[in-house]
């Protein structure tokens, strides 16, 4: 009893330790991101790797990201096709597909791919340098390796992972429209009409703000637990694994608090 | 040497522990200006501690280190990172990074430090290479380039912002004796040529005594003996001795085993008995 006790606690502290950490490295990040701008003293957050990452994050993913999508609208729609037709209300696939991808499955899909494609590449680049003494030779260079990599990491991520999902929600719509038109025989502008119909503003603007919240979850997961390996090559295959399961659960965890805080917000 | 120079390091009282475990022990030692001082030690003696402690990388238990003019253990990240750009160091595996060119390795310091176009920047990076005889290797990667050449590339890295003080961690480690040769050579060369202060720390005697103009040997965490590589050399202390000269056994026991050999080898026989 007092074992397991003792070894609760220590659990309970070890995790607040790995959050404490988690939340340094975050302020380090946004200090260097929104203070060292306005001070003259302190090195600047270069464009160049910023770009760099952008196209990483961003445009190489855009595919896989459409693949996905495409396929979610295409199972939605099929999987309701014969639920709408029971019940003689066919034309509303598109408020359901339109509403399912914008609000819910556009952002937390792409989050998905994303942490399996980005998250695990940035916790094991960076853990491969942290094994290599390279994190240490910026460090004695006097670079930050906050500000130098996972600076670049996290704004790149920001801005691109909402971009990605938006390309990505309308992809998803084609596929659902594609399905409603052959299955369903409902024509796109019939489509399109009730989806715009459903849809208000609201729901776009919350998919988007949980892409961006999903996007900031991954790269500091991922640049956490890349900067902190210490030993080999093991290690380094830990950390990639940790930073996808750790942000796979943490985005469906923040999803669901999210559906409840915005159904009570916004009533919907 | 003028005596009122103030000395570019001063160590003072520096203690390390780890969990308990004492790794330093209340070191004491100075570093001229323009020496090359080489740190000696066998494997656990701290010397790897010490080097860590120097470039800021780690915080003592006790004790003061003094570079340049100010205490490294009272600054903070922004006071070390003034006082690193003034140093500079050779690491174990040259630490180059992979995913940059040799050249873009060199030029990282120079773009992130200093105002230089990017024209000027290439002008020292080929400076820096010619200094370390791999002028027109500045577009191959990490990975095209040999052992001895890595650290070629990083001691040009090291040396781009004209460091006043330089740390060498084993730079004849895993090198054959050509190539540690030539590191030796380099780092004799730079020392006489800019009058950089120069910190080795290894445990290759033959190289030690080539280059060090004063040597401290480590044991346990304490200095047992500073010199020049003669008075070393000459020094009668029998782990001194034992260490110059490469024996198995001495002060520094063979065998370290506690239990008695029979006894434990008897051991799971002797329950059943």
């Amino acid at each position: 009893m007092e074992r397991t006790a003792g070894e609760l606690g220590a659990r309970f502290y070890s995790g607040l330790r790995y959050i404490g950490g988690m939340a340094w490295l975050l302020a380090d990040a946004l200090s260097f991101i929104f203070v060292a701008p306005f001070d003259r003293r302190r090195l600047r957050v270069r464009s160049a790797p910023v770009f760099e990452q952008m196209v990483r994050v961003g445009f190489s993913s855009l595919g896989i990201v459409c693949l996905v999508q495409l396929f979610i609208g295409v199972v939605i729609a099929l999987q309701l096709a014969n639920l709408l037709k029971t019940f003689g209300i066919s034309e509303y696939v598109g408020s359901v597909v339109g509403l399912g991808i914008f609000r819910e499955l556009g952002p937390l899909m792409t989050a998905m791919v994303m942490a399996g494609y980005a998250g695990a590449a940035m916790s094991a680049e960076l853990g491969t340098m942290a094994v290599s003494e390279e994190l240490e030779a910026l460090r004695a260079l006097a670079i930050s390796p906050v500000r130098y990599l996972v600076v670049p990491r996290f704004i790149a991520a920001a801005v691109m992972i909402p971009c990605v999902t938006m390309v990505g929600n309308f992809v998803g719509v084609l596929g659902g429209m594609g399905i409603a038109w052959g299955v369903l025989h409902i024509s796109p502008a019939l489509f399109t009409q009730k989806m715009l119909e459903t849809l208000v503003t609201s729901d776009v603007v919350v998919g988007i703000f949980k892409s961006w919240f999903f996007a900031q979850l991954i790269v500091l997961i991922a640049c956490f637990e890349g900067l902190r390996v210490d030993s080999g090559a093991e290690g380094v295959g830990r950390a990639a694994t940790r930073s996808v399961v750790f942000s796979i659960v943490m985005i469906i965890s923040a999803d669901c608090l999210f559906a409840a805080v915005f159904r009570l917000l916004l009533g919907r | 040497m003028n005596t009122e120079e103030p000395k570019p390091i001063v160590v003072r009282n520096l203690v390390k522990k780890f969990s308990g475990q004492v790794v330093l022990d209340g070191l004491n030692f100075q570093v001229n200006k323009g020496e090359i001082l080489v740190i000696m030690g066998g494997s656990g003696c701290g010397k790897s501690t010490l080097l860590r402690l120097l470039i800021g990388a780690m915080r003592p238990t006790s004790g003061s280190i003094e570079m340049l003019g100010a205490d490294l253990t009272l600054l903070d990240e922004a006071g070390l990172d003034a006082l690193r750009k003034k140093t500079g160091i050779l690491f174990q595996s040259g630490a180059l990074f992979n995913s940059m060119t040799v050249g873009e390795n060199i030029a990282l310091p120079l773009k992130e430090h200093t105002k230089l176009s990017a024209d000027v920047i290439n002008i020292m990076v080929k400076m820096k290479l010619e200094m370390v005889g791999l002028r027109d290797f500045e577009h191959l990667k990490p990975a095209e380039l040999s052992g001895g050449m890595k650290k070629r590339v990083g001691l040009a890295r090291a040396m781009a912002l004209d460091p006043r003080i330089m740390f060498y961690d084993e730079p004849s480690a895993g090198l054959d004796p050509v190539a540690s040769a030539m590191i030796d050579e380099l780092m004799m060369d730079l020392n006489k040529k800019t009058g950089v202060t120069s910190i080795v720390v290894t445990h290759d005697m033959g190289s030690a005594f080539k280059i060090a103009h004063r040597m401290i040997l480590l044991f346990r965490g304490r200095a047992v003996a500073v010199g020049t590589p003669a008075e070393i050399r000459a020094s009668a202390d029998p782990l001194v001795r034992q260490f110059v000269n490469g024996l198995a056994d001495g002060p520094i026991p063979l065998r370290v085993s506690q239990k008695d050999y029979a006894e434990d080898l008897l051991e799971p026989f002797l329950e059943r008995f």
